[in-house]
């Protein structure tokens, strides 16, 4: 009856009480999606790539080589020559193996030269291929494969001519090879969305009057005649590999990275991942340490609330005492009051987070490429709920300690 | 006085603070079954003997017993639950919990008086014969306290006060808030109340025209010594 009491004393201020939880809940909300967010973008990232065993590039740094090669975020150091390449791919543990050959860009986009292999063995987001959303996967010599963001960005279609400049940012466009639009790829939220691929052979094409990074003046080849010639690469950035036993990954990284012939880097892309987002976890420590900051100051609110409720129900308290409450029970009341706005809160919060997830995981996905698992509440979401009903109760000490002490003061002499 | 209900002697309390007033009481009785109005201006320190009664706060020396227990010698947890078993309270106004129902009202002592809950057989029942009893309409007994007029709230009170059959009652100006005409029917239903349960009462007024309806009348003045009245 204490409890039905309490629970009709809140409903009697439904206004403030309703406020404090809402900003409770809010705020837990926050803290909730903020670590959705944080753990999709984290697990995206790692699904940047997925079902390759080693990426091979001249060596460098493990983390550099993951950037250029996957996120193409800057530059490789050096090239691995094609004979390299190719006594890499000979090797009887390689199930298979895909060159990369960057180095060229169309507007803000990265130009990247391959083969059809990349399309069957290149897997994101647990295994997940490629998929061509218009035309097809490049057939000609001069065809480009599009992704997703390239094509909407620039508002390309299947067929539009496009040329390639050099290099990154450059003037010099390879305007006497414009290559035609074949096939654009269905959104996958990795760079590969931002990647215009070509064949290997197309970027040994466009090079053809080109020496030591600079066009031949006034050599032109054209196209037909670029077409009988043998375009076999003189060297790729880099490649991934597919092993055919897993448990022979080790001992090709070491064949490789031993390689005698030119210093080559073997690296496990999970690895490589995990190194990556250590770098990145700083601005994760804050984001959460952020939204952490931004319950306590509702529980605080919560807090003052209580604290300024006390003057008016002083007459509440002492008809509490008068009828042989103890001031214990005094505080008990207030407590449970913040324990059970804290915790209604808390779960309105969490309930509000799988309300966003729910309308927004299809729009996060299309817009930014990052995948927002719907799990049911785990353990995880009981800790952060009792935590903050904790939280609640504790800091709904200090009002409750100044109600036991009006309490005991006043006695039954309130007129109020 | 042969077992009185309520005895004080020697009483002397000062607040913590307020360093002007103190209240010197040197003897002050109350007999079983007796009804006694005890008449003073608001500041002669009548709230103050009513907390003493209580035992929500205690003298610096003397004795305050009720039923025959001396309440300086409990902790205060104790005379917390003595309270709850053998006084009922009513104020002068605003004497329940606004959001409560009225049964929750009347029924709320019973919480913290295991006794007087025992002694009441069939809780909910008792409460709705008390309402009878002191006239309130029976719809009354499941609606909110907020939404009674002042007089059914102070009847409520009444039955809050009586339900469990605590020996005594003490009152606070209860009729203040009420008009002439309700003032008479109020008391002439808390009497009846209290005489059917074998309570006593301790009325605290400053209405002199009360008094013939009393057994006993005591001014304030007489059994109190205030120093700051004297200064």
């Amino acid at each position: 009856m204490i409890l039905r009491l309490a629970l009709a004393s809140l409903w009697a201020r439904a206004l403030t009480v309703g406020m404090t939880i809402l900003a409770i809940a809010l705020s837990v909300g926050l803290f909730l999606g903020v670590e959705k967010v944080r753990t999709g973008a984290k697990d995206s990232f790692a699904d940047t790539i997925s079902g390759t065993h080693l990426i091979v590039g001249a060596r460098s740094g493990s983390v550099q080589l993951l950037l250029y090669s996957v996120f193409r975020i800057g530059n490789a150091t050096n090239n691995v020559s094609w004979e390299s390449y190719q006594d890499v791919a000979s090797r009887e543990e390689v199930d298979w193996i895909v060159p990369i050959s960057l180095g060229d860009s169309h507007r803000q986009f990265r130009v990247m030269g391959t083969t059809r292999a990349f399309f069957e063995h290149y897997k994101y987001r647990q295994g997940r291929s490629l998929a061509v959303q218009h035309g097809v996967v490049m057939d000609d010599l001069f065809d480009a494969v599009i992704g997703a963001d390239v094509a909407e960005t620039l508002g390309y279609a299947v067929g539009d001519p496009i040329i390639v400049a050099h290099g990154l940012a450059s003037f010099t466009e390879h305007k006497d090879q414009p290559f035609r639009i074949s096939g654009i790829l269905a959104k996958t939220g990795t760079p590969v969305d931002r990647t215009v691929i070509v064949s290997l052979e197309a970027i040994e094409a466009i090079h053809v009057d080109w020496r030591n990074g600079a066009q031949v003046p006034g050599q032109s080849t054209s196209a037909d005649e670029i077409r009988q010639m043998d375009l076999v690469p003189q060297a790729v950035t880099a490649a991934l590999i597919g092993v055919k036993s897993p448990l022979q990954t080790f001992g090709l990284q070491r064949a490789i990275n031993e390689y005698p012939e030119e210093p080559l880097l073997a690296i496990l892309p999970g690895v490589a991942l995990q190194e990556l987002w250590g770098i990145v976890g700083v601005a994760e420590t804050a984001l959460r340490a952020v939204s952490a900051m931004v319950v306590i100051t509702a529980l605080i609110g919560m807090m003052a609330t209580i604290f300024s409720s006390l003057n008016e129900r002083r007459r509440e308290m002492a008809i509490f005492r008068v009828m042989g409450a103890r001031p214990r029970v005094i505080v008990t009341l207030l407590l449970l009051e913040a324990m059970l706005m804290a915790g209604i809160g808390a779960i309105l919060g969490l309930l509000l987070v799988y309300l966003g997830l729910f309308i927004a995981q299809p729009i996060v996905d299309s817009a930014y490429g990052i995948w927002l698992p719907i799990t049911p509440p785990g353990l995880r979401e009981a800790l952060i709920v009792l935590a903050v009903v904790v939280a609640g109760a504790i800091v709904s000490m200090i009002p409750a300690w100044r109600a036991y002490r009006l309490s005991l003061a006043d006695g039954m002499t309130v007129k109020t | 006085m042969a077992d009185p209900i309520l005895s004080l002697g020697d009483v002397r309390f000062r607040w913590s603070g307020a360093a002007h007033f103190a209240l010197d009481i040197a003897a002050f009785d109350v007999a079983r079954g007796e009804k006694v109005l005890l008449l003073g201006e608001s500041g002669s320190g009548k709230s103050t003997l009513l907390s003493l009664i209580c035992g929500t706060i205690l003298p610096q020396s003397g004795t305050v017993s009720v039923a025959g227990s001396d309440l300086s010698t409990m902790s205060s947890g104790s005379r917390d639950r003595f309270r709850a078993e053998h006084v009922g309270v009513i104020f002068q106004q605003f004497n329940l919990l606004p959001f409560g129902t009225v049964a929750d009202n009347i029924l709320l002592p019973l919480q913290f008086a295991p006794h007087r809950r025992a002694r009441t057989k069939d809780a909910k029942a008792t409460a709705r014969t008390l309402c009878e009893k002191l006239g309130l309409p029976k719809s009354v007994f499941t609606a909110k306290a907020a939404t009674l007029s002042v007089g059914q709230q102070q009847r409520v009170a009444v039955a809050r006060a009586l339900i469990g059959q605590p020996p005594l009652i003490m009152a606070d100006e209860p009729t203040s808030a009420l008009d002439a005409a309700t003032q008479t029917a109020f008391l002439d239903l808390l009497f009846a109340q209290v005489e059917a349960n074998d309570a006593s009462l301790l009325m605290v007024s400053h209405d002199s025209r009360l008094a013939p309806q009393f057994d006993r009348v005591v001014e304030m003045e007489a059994i109190a010594k205030t120093p700051r009245a004297a200064a």
